[in-house]
Order: structure tokens, then sequence, then C-alpha cells
């Protein structure tokens, strides 16, 4: 068969120009990075604040997972893999890192596969099931806000790790904030249904604030970008009732131990095996 | 613009989002390139999706996204008068004027 | 789009123009005049291809949520995301034809339209993963390669930049098979069971054998498709025989012998029963299938008519602003 020549090339070394969403890239972003804990540097903390901070992303690419071959649309399929993609890769390096820095070598499989829910710091909103999409878009506003102004904050970090994953993460999270912001915008000033579905989504995500606040001191920039959202969409603003326990404590809804029971699985049924 | 078609006829339910035709330009291009088209409800969810689709995520990217109803396009099939020919016209042609071999960038 | 005014051309001199194009392997574009049953059998092709990628997403989809490890989640996440861009690639190059993909999505899901018979085969183990990697994406790989050189343009175009990612989703499915095989021996039986399930139907895959195959002649004379089923599915035997070797697994016919006479590996029939029967509606998840994706599709409804409301609503602000 004379297309022998085409098959050859597919075979060749693959460059970066064909792979237009393939995930977030598998090269090494700390490259380079020098990855000894600085003077003055709490090992324990930073291990601790970088196990959480990847629980949070980690809970919350599995839900954006679970709208595979269910999103409203077929480019929004591409829109919440790439976001989720996003949030998995940084799982991924702020579990590389705590496991450099907490003295157990730990990779980042055995954070994510071999804890109990217990153990787990993500917060609670991150946990909640998918819901409708209003409601995924709500929760993705407030998380990657929140998350977003926080890392800003990470970029400037002693430690020059965690500090090179946060700059690397602002550029991702300005995205899904964005991305979040016009949905959450187009489904608040839509359809009489949207409308409603919206308003309900912020009430259902109201309760949880609290914690995210609690956690990193950024209630102000989150606030703003909720005033500015629900300006634009002429909805009211979701009414500040928190409620009481953190997730960063340990003190989970009663979704994360089945969301956990899925993800650890297929890794738990085979301890010790390679994938 | 080899890959637009005639227009596709437009879906009559309300959800369903125009066609959009999407050109990106590389860090290192010269011009904007025809990559393909998709569906969006507005220019801005037409560029975020165009991002998601047709690029990975580099600075320095320039995307431009049209209805696809706006656009005009010639066809293969047209011939005289569209594309009148230049060949009786050879003062267009770089040939018919004799400069001497030493003028330099000509 | 608006037509600039074309010169009348008698229809004879189109056929001929067109007869020509084809002849010199060169490409038709989406202006150019075509014959009817050339654009409806492109039009046919290109969406089943374009519905099978979509529906290829919900047999490995499942198992995101499972992986286990992030490594492997993090490149099946992308893969199926992959597969959603592969089947927006190919919509549109059908929507250059005059389709419309709503009405495309319509006939999916009501059954008028179909998609690659293999996935409506179901995933029990996360060996499927792999096995799917290397036997389906490989043999996909087969049947697309030639349609690079497919005689329409869009088409043709769309599937280089879809076998490029293919051939790195068949190497990643076949290097979770390499490491699963050096693994446990749970691991590996799961990989023997998974190639002892998904052989047949990939051999299925290239679709009956030529003498049964009704839409062929047309489509190859107008270099729709470049080649038969029985050469493509002779070429995916051959090139996967070496590749199980090298994993030690042991594929599931008899009849599986290297042939030194035609330079060609000899293999068994297929149960071309099975494969009517899935083709049909009968296979073990078809219903499944498509009522993931009518559901999904009305499910989403109302997103996407809020985006077309809000849209319309800004459209209408500007104009008035613009008035004021």
């Amino acid at each position: 068969m004379s297309d022998d020549h085409v098959y050859m090339t597919l075979a060749e070394g693959h460059e970066d120009d064909a792979r237009w969403a393939y995930g977030t890239g598998f090269e090494d972003p700390l490259h380079g990075v020098d990855t000894t804990v600085p003077e003055g540097v709490d090992a324990g903390r930073l291990a601790a604040d970088c196990v959480a901070l990847a629980d949070d992303a980690l809970v919350s690419a599995q839900r954006l997972a679970e709208w595979t071959t269910r999103a409203p649309e077929l480019e929004e399929e591409v829109a919440l893999a790439n976001i989720g993609l996003d949030l998995l890769g940084q799982a991924r390096l702020l579990y590389a890192r705590a496991g450099q820095v907490d003295g157990t070598g730990r990779d980042e499989d055995a954070y994510a596969y071999f804890r109990d829910a217990e153990d787990f710091g993500n917060v609670r909103l991150a946990e909640l099931p998918c819901g409708d999409f209003a409601f995924s878009i709500v929760r993705l506003l407030v998380l990657s806000s929140w998350r977003l102004a926080h890392f800003e904050q990470l970029s400037a970090h002693p430690d020059p790790v965690l500090a090179a994953i946060a700059a690397k993460g602002v550029k991702e999270l300005t995205y899904h904030r964005q991305y979040a912001a016009e949905w959450a915008v187009r489904l608040g000033d839509g359809t009489e249904e949207s409308r409603r579905r919206t308003r309900t989504a912020m009430e259902q995500v109201a309760p949880y604030l609290g914690e995210l606040f609690t956690a990193y001191d950024v209630r102000d920039e989150v606030v703003a970008v909720l005033r500015q959202v629900t300006e634009a969409a002429g909805l009211p603003m979701p009414v500040y009732r928190p409620l009481p326990g953190a997730g960063r404590a340990g003190e989970h809804t009663e979704h994360l131990a089945p969301l956990l029971a899925e993800l650890q699985s297929v890794a738990r049924a085979h301890p010790g095996a390679t994938w | 613009m080899s890959d637009i078609g005639p227009g596709a006829a437009q879906g009559t339910g309300k959800g369903d989002w125009p066609l959009y035709e999407v050109f990106v330009r590389g860090k290192r291009g010269l011009n904007h390139v025809h990559v393909g088209s998709l569906h969006a409800a507005d220019d801005a969810m037409a560029l975020t999706h165009a991002r998601d689709l047709y690029t990975r995520r580099n600075e320095g990217v320039s995307i431009w996204v049209v209805r696809s109803e706006h656009i005009a396009a010639s066809t293969r099939d047209e011939k005289d008068p569209f594309f009148a020919p230049s060949a009786d016209k050879v003062y267009r042609h770089p040939t018919f004027y004799d400069i001497p071999d030493d003028v330099p960038h000509i | 789009m608006t037509t600039t005014h074309s010169a009348e051309v008698p229809l004879q001199e189109l056929q001929q123009q067109f007869d020509a194009t084809i002849a010199r392997d060169q490409r038709v574009e989406p202006r150019d005049w075509m014959p009817d049953g050339y654009r409806k059998t492109l039009v046919r092709q290109i969406a089943q291809h374009a519905h099978s990628e979509i529906i290829g997403m919900q047999p490995e989809g499942e198992w995101i949520t499972r992986a286990p490890s992030l490594r492997r989640k993090a490149i099946l996440f992308a893969k199926v995301q992959d597969e959603a861009g592969h089947g927006l690639y190919l919509y549109s190059a059908a929507e250059t034809l005059g389709a419309d993909r709503a009405d495309l999505t319509e006939r999916l899901i009501e059954g008028r339209q179909k998609y690659s018979s293999i996935f409506n085969y179901p995933t029990p183990t996360f060996a499927d993963v792999g096995v799917i990697g290397w036997f389906v994406d490989g043999a996909a790989i087969c049947n697309q390669v030639p349609l690079c050189r497919s005689s329409y343009g869009p088409y043709a175009r769309a599937m280089v930049r879809i076998c490029k990612e293919e051939s790195f989703h068949q190497r990643q499915g076949y290097e979770l098979l390499m490491t699963m095989m050096r693994g446990t021996e749970a691991q590996r039986a799961m990989v023997q069971d998974s190639v002892n399930r998904w052989w047949w139907p990939s051999l299925m895959m290239f679709g009956p054998p030529d003498g049964d195959s009704p839409n062929s002649a047309a489509s190859m004379a107008w270099k729709i498709k470049r080649h038969s089923n029985d050469e493509l599915r002779q070429r995916f035997v051959d090139m996967t025989v070496p590749q199980a070797e090298k994993l030690g697994v042991t594929l599931p016919d008899p009849a599986l012998r290297w042939n030194e006479e035609r330079g060609s590996h000899d293999f068994g029939t297929p149960d071309w029963e099975e494969l009517k029967q899935v083709i049909s509606g009968g296979g073990p998840c078809n219903a499944e299938r498509v009522e993931r994706r009518r559901s999904a599709h009305e499910e989403g409804a109302w997103v996407r008519e809020a985006a077309t409301a809000h849209a319309a609503k800004q459209a209408r602000r500007v104009h008035e602003g613009a008035t004021a």
C-alpha cells in the first residue's frame, strides 16, 4: 500500500504543535527550580498548605470529570475538560511538593489514593455533587475567584516551588474565573428558567462561603467578583449565612466519602501495583 | 477560505447557536489562517471556544472569529469577468520593463 | 454566507470538471459543484465518523473518575477531550457541505445515522482503556490515514489533524498495557481478558467483507474511501501481531499464522452475524450509548437556550444604545 509514508511520519517524534488540547502538558514546569526548603520556612506547615490546596484541586477536578459526556454542548465538554485538567495538574505539583518537604517522600498517588476522607483538607464546597450546570458554574466562579486571589499572594511565597506553582496557576485560574463569570451572566440573564436555576445555585453555594474566608483572607476580592457578576446578570447577591464546620479541619459533608471511594477504587483494589 | 461551505442551514431550535469560522495566527505566523469552525451563542463565547479548541494556551496567539453568514466568498466555478485575465494588460507584469542589471533592489 | 453571482455553466461541463478533479487526485472544495450522490455520501460518512468520536467518549470516559494514578487520570481525561474535539472538527467538515449539526445530532439520537459498532461494547475493567487505545485507535489509524488523501478537502484536512493525535492515543494505550504486563498477576490477567474481549470486535471495525459492502463501490470511485475493508483489516492484523508478541499477550484466534507466500498473516473469520446484530441495535451497549447522548442533549437544552436568549438581549441593548 502506498500510504506507508504517511503512517511512518505519524510514528515519528511527536511535535507539540498537533496537541492542541492535550492536557496541561507533560513537561516539568518546575524544571530548574531549586527544591530545598528555604531557611525560615516551616516544612510541616508548607506541606500541610500544599496538601490542602491539592485536595481542593483534586476534588474539584473529579467533579468536573463527572461532566464528561453530559455537558450541555460539545464545546463545553472541551472547556470543562481544560479546566479539570488544569486543576488536576495543580494537584499533582502540590502533592509532589508536599512529599518532598514533609519527610515522608510520598508520591502524588500516595496522597490521592491512600488517604481517607477525614484526612482530606479540601473545602466542603468542592465536594458537593455537580448539581445542574448553573450550580457547577456558580461553584466554579466562587472557587476559582477564591483560589486565584490566594494564588496571587502565594506567587510571592518564600518557598520557590510553591511560588512557581502559584504563578503558573494564576494564569490558569484567571481563565477559569472568566469562563465561569461569562456563563454565570448568560445564565443569570438568559431565560426565566436559567435565571431561576442561577438564583437557586447562589443560594446553595452561600452557606459554604464562610469557610473559604476563614481559610484565606480574600473575602473582599471574592465579594467584588460576585458583585460584578450579579450586577451584570441582574441578580441579587447571595445572603451570607455560614455553616459551622470546616473541610480544612477534616470535617466533611456526606458527599466526600463516596467521591473518594470511586476515585480510589481501582488503586486500592491493587495495592502496590504500578500503572 | 477554502473550508467555508455555502452556508449551513440554520437549525430552527431556540437553543441552536450560529456557526462561526475561526482564524488563528500563531506566534511566528505572518497572517491569520482558517483552522475550522464552531458553534457559539455570541462573539465572546466564540473566542473562548476557539481558544479551547484550536490553540494551546500560548500568549501572543491571535484569534479571529467571524459569523459564517457574514463571509462573502467566490466560487471556483466563476469564470470571466470575475477573474478577468490580466494577460492582456502586460504593463502590470514586471518583465514588461527593461531595467539595467546593475540597479539594486529592483 | 452570501453567494456571489455565478455565470450559468452547463451541467455536463460541471460534471466533467468534477470528474477531472477526481481523476487528477485533486481536492474538491466546499464551493465547488458536486454531484448530489457525492455530497450525500460524504455527509453520511463524515457525520457517522463524527458521531463515532462523540459516542466513543463514553466507554473510556467512564474510567476517568476511577483511573488508578493521577498520571493515567490526566492522560485519559485529555484523550477523551481530544475525542470531543475530533467530533467537532468532523461536524464542521460536514457543515461545509450544507449539513446542520443540530440536525445531525437528532439523526444520531433517533437512530437514523450510525456510529462505529465498536463502541457498543462495554468496558468492565481498567485494562480496557489500554486495549481500546491499542486496538481501537490502531484500527482507526489504519482507516483514517488513507482518508488524509480523501477527495473532499475539508475532510482530508480534518483527518490529518485527527491522525496525529490518534497515534499519540494509541501509544499511550500500549504503554499502559506494557506497564500492566510487567506488573502483578492480577494486572496481567486483566490485560489478557481485555484482549480476549476486544480482538474480534476490533477486526469488525473495518466493516463487512468486501463482497458484502454495498456502499463501498461508489465511495471508492469518488475517492472518498481509498482502500477496501479487507485490505485495511489485513493491514491492521499485520501491524498488531508483532505488537502483541512484544507485549506478551495471546490474540484469541487459533487460525492466526504467518503466511510466507502472501507475506501477510492468515486469520480466522469474524462472526459476521454478531456484527450485523450490533450494527442493527442489538449490541450490549447500543441503547445505553444513544440514551446518554440523548439525555445530555435534552438536559442541556435550557443552557443552550439561555445563551441564545442572552445574546439576543445583548444585541438589542447594543442596538438601542446606538439608536438612542
